[in-house]
């Protein structure tokens, strides 16, 4: 069976500066992956450059999803493949609504497979059942996407959508970056939910926190642009303790 | 038949213009002595052009060239053309008034219908009316010496002469719509509508074109005059084809306590200006005039408003989107006189253009005069592309890159329409924007 994402030895520039010097990584359906690491360390590189962000230039390696090369593919493609970014800081977007939001994307990524478009009350039946499940309040869903949202509803609907798009691959990039505990068990929760045989995660963090909640199968240190050490989730706890300067060094 | 092949020079071909449409023009005596007098007028101005202020950014000179011949009398074959055009329009719920090529079409219009203290005349026919002594004033406005303003005076086939009496509160709008089915000719209309005191109305202006009509000019003028606490809505949809040219002109005058609420779109037209001049004319109004223009390709829209705030404790607001692709160019300009006497004003006017290439272009010029000390005063304009980063988050959620666009400039445009309070307008109004970005393919 092939892995679901093959990251090869990946070297990715910003303008002149490389900030992936030769990453890899294999994560097979059904495995949740969690990456840490000092601040640039590359991690949130790692996650644009999977979801197609503009702006990073790849100069080596290769990223296959699903034995498809992912780089030729434009972001909408990917998120129609199956792969799901929960940003870091989800943008606030005046004048849509989240409905109006989550029924264009849907529909994209349903028409770009070849399936058919979900009816109205089909669509709104799916998202109130979701919604009520995150405690997502109605009237957030009528309100612009993200606009006036707090920080733990920003990352909620991160989660409505990853539940309502059902992705093969999902990626939370810095999902506890500015929440509270009780927000963070929320968000959390929905993500466990979404935990299936059929699915995988990448899980990037800088703190072991949230691996109390999303439990990894693996943990992989980054520094300075590659994977320095993997291994079980353990690997959480133990950076907890001596933190990453021995990394660091050992990168350099 | 004349073989000369010596191009005629833009002023000879301007005073064959009127020579040879006069015996068309309806009314005589009086009403000829006003045609007379604005033709004058516009013969010896000419096109506006660059030197003139007003009119800086669109040079008609260069853009327009000259004025086309007055499109001929529509005949069966036009107004079965017209009549399938009409019918493409989106449905709503109104009373219709269709003029096709300047000319009252009776057929294609729902003019039996009209309800209990509306009374419908044409212009021509009161024009032609030789009992009514002040028929010439139909061509008349102190509101401004626009040129172009005289130039539909000297013009004007037709259009419509509305009143609604004190007290009522129409039902459905009045909606005009303007067909055009010829090539290369010009059709001049004039319309007016009193609304009585404590009055209700809306009026809807569209402007379309027939198959195959190409590279023809509209040049219109409407005059509205609000009575004392009543209430206008108005609305216009420039949809014409996009070879074709449209000058039109919208004169307003605010009674006390009155609430105009105004929306114009523009998305079809090579080249187009629409002018709108409003005084507020009693204390207490309130008056919102928002518009958007959507261009692409080489077309060319201007909106330039001007308020007049002639007296005090009235609120103006202006909201006002452009979103401009490939080598288009939009302009607005905005000019708010606040004269001394109009203490406790409160006018505001923002506006926004949206680049969606490199080589379109937007001019935003506000202009704030103000002459009493007593008053709230703010504009604001921007200009920029769409934003990436909100671009790659739609992107990431799997809308292709003209369908993530497509749901920003609709956000970007319904701020400026939030402000129909009618939803079957509002709703048009969004349903004409849609019809812009699906064909952007």
């Amino acid at each position: 069976m092939s892995a679901l994402l093959e990251v090869k030895n990946l070297q990715v520039r910003v303008e002149d500066r490389e900030i992936l010097h030769g990453l890899s990584l294999t994560v097979n359906k059904g495995e949740v992956h969690a990456i840490m690491g000092p601040n640039g360390s590359g991690k949130s590189t790692l996650s644009h450059v999977i979801a197609g962000k503009p702006g990073y230039e790849v100069t080596g390696g290769e990223i296959l999803f699903k034995g498809e090369d992912l780089l030729e593919m434009s972001p909408d493609e990917r998120a129609a493949k199956g792969v799901f970014l929960a940003f870091q800081y989800p943008v606030e977007i005046p004048g849509v609504a989240t409905m109006t939001f989550l029924r264009t994307a849907l529909n994209a990524q349903r028409k770009a497979r070849g399936e058919t478009e979900l009816s109205t009350p089909d669509f709104l039946k799916k998202v109130r059942e979701v919604a009520a499940s995150l405690n997502i309040p109605q009237d957030m869903l009528r309100r612009g996407v993200n606009v006036g949202f707090s920080g733990g509803e920003k990352k909620r609907n991160e989660v409505l959508q990853m539940a309502l798009f059902q992705p093969s691959l999902c990626i939370l990039d810095e999902m506890d970056s500015g929440l509270d505990i009780d927000a963070l068990r929320i968000a959390a929760d929905g993500v466990n939910a979404l935990r299936s045989s059929d699915r995988a995660m990448v899980v990037i963090t800088h703190y072991q926190r949230l691996l109390n909640y999303i439990v990894p199968d693996y943990v992989h240190v980054m520094s300075k642009g590659r994977v320095v050490k993997s291994g079980g989730k353990e690997l959480a706890l133990e950076l907890e303790e001596s933190g990453y300067a021995q990394f660091e060094e050992q990168a350099a | 038949m004349n073989v000369a092949v010596v191009k005629p020079t833009p002023e000879r071909a301007l005073g064959e213009l009127f020579a040879t449409a006069r015996d068309r023009l309806p009314g005589s005596g009086i009403v000829s002595e006003v045609r007379e007098a604005a033709f004058a007028e516009f013969a010896k101005r000419g096109l506006p052009n660059r030197r003139v202020e007003e009119w800086k950014y669109t040079d008609l000179r260069a853009l327009l060239r000259e004025v086309a011949p007055l499109a001929a009398a529509p005949d069966q074959a036009a107004l079965a053309k017209a009549a399938t055009a009409v019918a493409a329009l989106d449905v709503i719920d109104a009373y219709k008034l269709v003029l096709v090529d300047g000319v009252f079409a009776p057929k294609l219009s729902d003019v039996s219908a009209l309800e209990a203290g509306v009374r419908l005349n044409t212009l021509s026919e009161v024009l032609e009316d030789r009992d009514n002594k002040v028929r010439g004033d139909l061509l008349l406005t102190n509101a401004t010496s626009d040129v172009m303003v005289s130039l539909n005076a000297a013009m004007a086939t037709d259009g419509f002469v509305l009143n609604v009496d004190d007290n009522v509160a129409l039902k459905k709008p009045i909606h005009i719509v303007h067909v055009a089915t010829q090539t290369g000719t010009a059709a001049f209309t004039r319309s007016l509508l009193r609304v009585g005191k404590g009055a209700q109305a809306t009026l809807v202006e569209s402007f379309a074109a027939a198959a195959g009509a190409q590279t023809y000019q509209v040049h219109d003028a409407v005059v509205v005059w609000v009575g004392d606490d009543a209430q206008v809505q108005h609305v216009r949809l420039v949809e014409d084809s996009h070879d074709a040219s449209n000058v039109s002109t919208a004169i307003v005058t605010l009674g006390a306590k009155t609430q105009f609420n105004s929306f114009n779109l523009t998305s079809g037209s090579v080249l187009s200006r629409y002018q709108g001049f409003l005084r507020f004319g009693g204390e207490h109004a309130n008056a919102t005039i928002n518009g958007v223009n959507l261009l692409k390709d080489r077309q060319h829209g201007d909106t330039t408003l001007v308020l007049d705030h002639a007296v005090p404790h009235c609120d103006s607001r202006e909201v006002f989107r452009a979103v401009v692709d490939d080598r288009a160019h939009s302009v607005f300009q905005g000019r708010i006189n606040v004269h001394p006497d109009a203490q406790k004003t409160d006018a505001r006017m923002m506006t926004r253009a949206l680049l969606l290439s490199d080589e379109a272009e937007a001019d935003n010029k506000p202009e704030l005069e103000i002459f009493a000390d007593d008053v709230q005063c703010g504009h604001g304009a921007t200009t920029g592309a769409l934003d990436e980063s909100l671009l790659f988050y739609l992107r990431a959620r799997g809308l292709s890159e003209k369908e993530a666009q497509a749901l920003l400039i609709q956000a970007f445009v319904g701020e400026a329409m939030e402000s129909i309070a009618d939803e079957q307008l509002r709703e048009l109004a969004i349903a004409t924007a849609e019809r812009w970005l699906a064909a952007r393919g």
